[in-house]
């Protein structure tokens, strides 16, 4: 065989191993009917990596006789075209609003799929993606890899604010809350006692802390637990009937909040902290480990900043 | 005696925690060089588990990743020297334990995944070399400080804050940390800025604990410090340098 026809098979070959890889790209979405007209897509309560592609998150929409509105995107280009699809499956009705309800990667990054005059957030969601979403999506490459392919981040173009919200005959409350990061929105869905908590509240997966503000969040997780719910569908972890998930997140909250000022007043260094044991009741929280150490390296040094500035040194 | 007796012999010679075949074992296709540079080629040099490297297995943050050297179960403790063989400045710190106890902790930035470890000489001229693998996606000293893009920070160079623990098992931690860049030159348009020196000595002014700084030590570095019984004092006193001559100064009171 010559040179080039050698060739010319190889390439073939590769052309065949690239669509097989893509076709391989498939998160395998299954939209659960929790209530009327309401589906959810429950992620793994697992890390980012190769295997999962992101899909470790928690989306969801609503069909109205006025349109669908979804909620979060998912974690990449993909997922937001195969949720598309999901939706198309179930419905003729278009998606009418796609709504972020913060702005973690996971969240938003799907928003390419949808007509960018449907996405709407919190203007400080909106501002977190336009200062961080390139850095979010480079890192995403990084974790995930081929499943990420062609995604890049898209800001809302409109900004939400608290309040009730009518879509075809469904009454929402749209919840302005914080701690989780510093614009999260919860969405209570009053037609059918629905609340979407986004990742102020997770379950039985350890809670991420990349830009919290644990006082906040625990009384934003307050203002929650007052809401009138009958589902409560978490950013992350499975669908509940109960408070249960919101008390999980608080119990976690409080403990990593009083462990790592306790750590940081008592002159532990970041390594002695890490080594800290995790209380055997968070055994059951997927990823707690992992989770955990995660958040000493975010939030150690502001305790430890807070302990050494009440001790005594001068020029 | 065959061989294999001949160095379990040997290795009982040497005393516990010595490794009897001088193989790295963290398996570093590096570390021939950074014995070659860092490392005098006369001395004696050991593989030693009682030269600790405490530091996470994974690193989520490259930009500040804690490690501890813990070097107290060794005697007559000289110097130690801290380094990563894969970080595009291997140097991390070194330091001399005057008083104080043969140990520290601080942050460091990684370019990549590295063994992380640290080298003691002890009075008799040898060297004693532990350590441990840190993986991380990396890319934390081509990266620029947070300090380096805004203006607060020249309000603040140098600046001290600190605190005092008295210890269980006796003795007293201090803990204190430095306003400082550190950047390490690595990023595109920010010159090399960072501590290169500072010394910790009690209110009377005798020596504790020298540190030589080096690019890869984390942006406003936190250092913590066991001081022994022995030497535990009224006040301490802090006193170093950056690489463009900045005096750092400071009283530690209790």
């Amino acid at each position: 065989m010559s040179a080039p026809a050698r060739a010319l098979i190889a390439l073939f070959a590769l052309g065949w191993a690239l669509l097989l890889a893509a076709a391989d790209m498939d998160y395998g979405l299954a939209p659960e009917k929790i209530a009327d007209d309401t589906w959810v897509l429950t992620g793994r309560s697992e890390d980012f990596s190769f295997a999962n592609g992101g899909n470790i998150v928690n989306t969801a929409f609503i069909v109205t006789e006025a349109g669908v509105l979804v909620i979060d995107s998912g974690p990449s280009r993909a997922y937001g075209e195969q949720l598309r699809r999901a939706i198309a499956r179930i419905t003729r009705q278009p998606v009418v609003r796609v709504i972020n309800t913060h702005h973690h990667p996971d969240h938003f990054l799907g928003n390419q799929a949808f007509a960018p005059d449907t996405l709407a957030a919190l203007p400080g969601t909106i501002h977190g993606i336009h200062t961080e979403g390139g850095s979010f999506n480079d890192n995403m490459y990084r974790l995930t890899g081929d499943w990420m392919a062609g995604t890049e981040p898209v800001a809302p173009i409109h900004p939400l604010s608290a309040g009730p919200l009518e879509l075809g005959g469904h009454q929402f409350e749209l919840i302005a809350l914080e701690g989780h990061t510093g614009a999260d929105l919860a969405i209570l869905d009053r037609s059918t006692g629905v609340l979407f908590a986004g990742d102020l509240v997770f379950h039985d997966r350890a809670p991420t802390t990349p830009h919290a503000r644990l006082p906040a969040w625990q009384a934003s997780l307050d203002t929650l637990e007052a809401l009138p719910f009958r589902h409560i569908v978490p950013g992350h972890g499975p669908v509940a009937k109960d408070a249960g998930p919101i008390r999980q997140t608080r119990a976690w909250l409080v403990w990593l909040d009083h462990t790592l000022r306790q750590a940081a007043d008592e002159g532990l260094d970041m390594t002695e902290a890490l080594a800290l044991p995790l209380p055997a009741g968070f055994r059951k929280m997927a990823v707690a480990d992992a989770e955990y150490r995660r958040s000493v390296g975010q939030l150690y040094p502001a305790f430890e900043q807070q302990a050494l500035g009440s001790g005594k040194a001068r020029e | 005696m065959n061989i294999h007796h001949a160095i379990a012999a040997a290795a009982l010679a040497l005393g516990p925690g010595i490794a009897a075949a001088q193989t790295d074992p963290l398996d570093s296709p590096r570390w021939g060089d950074m014995k070659k540079e860092f490392l005098p080629a006369a001395a004696r040099v050991v593989f030693d588990e009682r030269v600790r490297v405490i530091a996470p297995l994974t690193a989520e943050n490259a930009l500040n990743v804690p490690v501890s050297v813990d070097a107290s179960a060794l005697p007559d403790v000289k110097e130690v020297l801290v380094f990563a063989d894969f970080n595009p400045i291997a140097r991390i710190v070194r330091f001399e334990p005057g008083g104080a106890q043969p140990g520290l902790g601080f942050r460091i930035k990684l370019q990549q995944s590295s063994p992380v470890r640290a080298a003691a000489r002890t009075g008799d001229g040898s060297w004693h070399v532990g350590g441990t693998w840190v993986n991380t996606t990396g890319g934390g000293c081509t990266l620029p400080s947070t300090g380096s893009a805004s203006p607060e920070w020249q309000k603040r160079l140098g600046e001290v804050s600190s605190r005092v623990w008295p210890k269980k098992e006796g003795g007293e931690r201090i803990r204190l940390r430095v306003i400082h860049p550190e950047d390490t030159g690595l990023a595109a348009g920010i010159p090399a800025f960072y501590i290169q020196q500072l010394d910790l000595a009690d209110a009377a002014g005798k020596p504790l604990m020298h540190i030589e700084g080096f690019e890869p030590l984390a942006e406003n570095p936190v250092f913590t410090i066991d001081i022994p019984a022995t030497r535990a004092a009224s006040g301490y006193r802090v006193n170093g340098r950056d690489n463009n001559g900045n005096a750092i100064t400071a009283t530690i009171e209790k």
